[in-house]
């Protein structure tokens, strides 16, 4: 029996690391085939959902795991990428390098975290999401107004000329020949994300199955009981708003260091909806429901833009509505579909998958 | 000077406890003490102050006035739920609060945060320690959930179980905290008669094992026949302590439950 038991873990572990490998290819792959396949734009788009998908994943720690509403989390993301281009541009003369400015901006999103979190730690619901939404409208406001007396972030024409992601030579934002492969600046920027959206996913993934993960989902749960079990929630929580900013703040420097450019227009309300919508279509509190809450959200607006057209001309022989028009209202009917026909999201987790786990690790062990 | 002193027989104590909502009195100045590895019962009709007494012994409702010690320690200031969590108070409630979309397990787990230390580096590193923490706390669970009897695989959610197993999963997680007094707010209340005996038999076993019990019921029969000593509330006054043979006899709690002999005109009128 223990022999069997072996036999099928040490064969599961094989088809484990294959799955592991082929995924590997896969994604590192993936540019050059929707390049020849789809066209130039796509690796672009690829670039923007990974960042979306870490923003995602940052949210769905306070959001998912910890169950607070927030509904002002693009501010995190703002204070990262603000952080980065204040520090790296000639707004302020500064060019400090990128392996300083970036955890910089983390340390600082996370800063704010904890402020956000410090006077809202007796809210719930819906007061916590008020409040929230209000912070983020708050951040995005101060970057607009915060030109004058002395101009720190230029306004609403916001920051330019941030300086290209650098790590010691070598420059992100060109072309560079490796071997005997040329990879265009998007492609090296799609690595660098997946690096990064990876080391979150990690990061989530041990958090979810842990001491603080469990102290998180029992305040999601029942706040009254987390605390009469122990459980200090004003820490707790606090650590869960640090979490998710530091998160965000990382999208943001990273999303300022590829764009070149950040304007106060970039954080808007419908942004932080948007990462929010990822979170609750994918499934909240489970890391693959949020990845594929992230690429589909970025993925259908784009296809419907890209499709909506030519797919009309075979139906109809002509445009008869405009793409761009069409693809939010398309977009909306899906989202709204979703929630009708499967209100816990596409992929809700699966605690009792997991726990099954644990329990055979415990009797293995 | 902070060791406990082991003679000392009780384990808690209060004197003067008094609360008021608005301009109800919900407690006025109660005082009891309870021994070490009593049973020890509360009972009083509805509104009487029981809960509200519960509340403030763990920290979910602060006393006006009034004293509270704790294991040799004077809690009367302004104790979060967690810090008497961490002093030794578990507790049950009334109307079941389980995290009712984590299993069993992750319930019980869930009660062992307090004595357990590994953060986010151990999270996020799993080193040695970390591993051997979480093994731990996953055993102990597993052996809580035997203790109490249920026997469901420990990965159904714990909103899936009975409501008898509901019950008993809550003093699971609240005896995972290793409690020195386990607090139970009606743990029989909407159970039949073979539960209430498999209650009444753990909560024995719980007393052997060195854990006092602070129990509120309105079953009247199982309460008397369970605890050491017995406190009767009645509009937030403590009315009657005494052991339970002599708590039926008692007129004021009698007068309390069924009210006092209506007073019969002398001449009815048709």
């Amino acid at each position: 029996m223990r022999n069997v038991l072996k036999h099928l873990t040490s064969k599961s572990r094989r088809s484990a690391w294959l799955a592991f490998v082929v995924l590997a290819i896969a994604l590192l792959a993936l540019p050059f085939f929707t390049d020849a396949l789809l066209g130039h734009g796509w690796v672009r788009i690829m670039d923007f959902a990974l960042l979306y998908i870490m923003l995602a994943l940052g949210l769905n720690i306070v959001v998912g795991y910890a169950g607070l509403l927030d509904l002002g989390y693009i501010a995190f993301f703002a204070v990262g990428a603000y952080c980065y281009a204040l520090l790296g541009s000639p707004q302020l003369g500064l060019h400090l390098p990128f392996w300083i400015v970036l955890p910089l901006g983390a340390l600082l999103a996370c800063l704010f975290g904890v402020l956000l979190g410090a006077p809202t730690l007796r809210l719930r619901g819906d007061y916590l999401a008020i409040v929230t939404l209000g912070f983020g409208e708050i951040i995005r406001i101060f970057l607009n107004n915060l030109n004058a007396p002395i101009n720190i972030t230029n306004g609403p024409q916001g920051i330019s000329m941030i300086d290209p992601i650098r790590i010691g030579e070598f420059s992100f934002s060109s072309t560079h020949e490796l071997f005997g492969v040329t990879f265009p600046s998007v492609h090296l920027h799609y690595y660098l994300f997946l690096f990064f959206t990876l080391l979150v996913i990690f990061i989530s993934l041990r958090l979810e199955d842990s001491r603080i993960g469990r102290a998180w989902m029992a305040i999601r749960e029942d706040e009254v009981a987390a605390e009469a079990m122990g459980i200090n929630t004003r820490n707790i929580k606090l650590l869960a708003f640090a979490m998710g900013a530091t998160f965000g703040g990382l999208a943001g420097g990273l999303f300022a260091g590829f764009q070149g450019f950040v304007s106060p227009e970039s954080f808007s309300l419908t942004e932080s909806i948007t990462v929010l919508c990822m979170v609750v279509i994918g499934g909240m509190g489970n890391v693959s429901g949020v990845l594929l809450g992230g690429i589909l959200l970025i993925a259908l607006p784009e296809a419907l833009r890209h499709g909506s057209g030519p797919a009309q001309q075979i139906l109809f022989g002509k445009t008869i509505f405009d793409p761009e028009s069409l693809r939010m209202l398309l977009f909306g009917l899906a989202l709204v579909t979703v929630m009708l026909w499967r209100p816990v999201g596409l992929w809700p987790s699966n605690q009792r998958r997991r726990e099954l786990a644990v329990e055979n690790n415990a009797t293995q062990l | 000077m902070t060791t406990p002193i082991k003679f000392d027989k009780n384990l808690l104590e209060l004197s003067g406890v008094t609360k008021h909502f608005g301009g109800l009195s919900a407690l006025s100045n109660i005082s009891l003490h309870i021994r070490h590895d009593e049973i020890y019962g509360l009972i009083g009709p509805n509104g009487a102050g029981k809960t509200t007494l519960f509340n403030i012994l763990t920290g979910l409702y602060q006393a006006d006035s009034g004293r509270f010690t704790f294991n040799n320690t004077e809690y009367s200031g302004h104790c979060k739920p967690h810090v008497l969590a961490q002093a030794g108070i578990a507790r049950t409630f009334q109307n079941i609060r389980l995290f009712a979309n984590m299993t069993a397990l992750a319930n019980v787990m869930v009660g062992r945060h307090l004595r357990t230390s590994s953060g986010i580096w151990g999270a996020l590193t799993r080193n040695a320690t970390a591993r051997a923490e979480e093994h731990a706390i996953v055993q102990r669970a597993h052996d809580l959930l035997k203790y109490v009897g249920i026997d469901r695989p420990h990965h159904t959610l714990a909103k899936n179980l009975s409501y008898g197993e509901q019950r008993r999963l809550e003093i699971a997680r609240a005896l995972a905290t290793d409690p020195k007094l386990l607090a139970l707010d009606e743990p029989a209340a909407g159970m039949n008669a073979t539960e209430t005996k498999n209650l009444k038999e753990l909560l024995l076993s719980i007393r052997a094992s060195g854990i006092t019990v602070l129990l509120i019921e309105h079953d009247v029969k199982f309460i008397l026949g369970l605890c050491d000593r017995v406190a009767v509330l009645n509009y937030g006054k403590k009315i009657a302590e005494a052991a339970p043979e002599k708590i039926r006899c008692d007129p004021a709690v009698i007068t309390a439950y069924l009210g006092t002999e209506p007073i019969i005109p002398a001449q009815a009128e048709i």
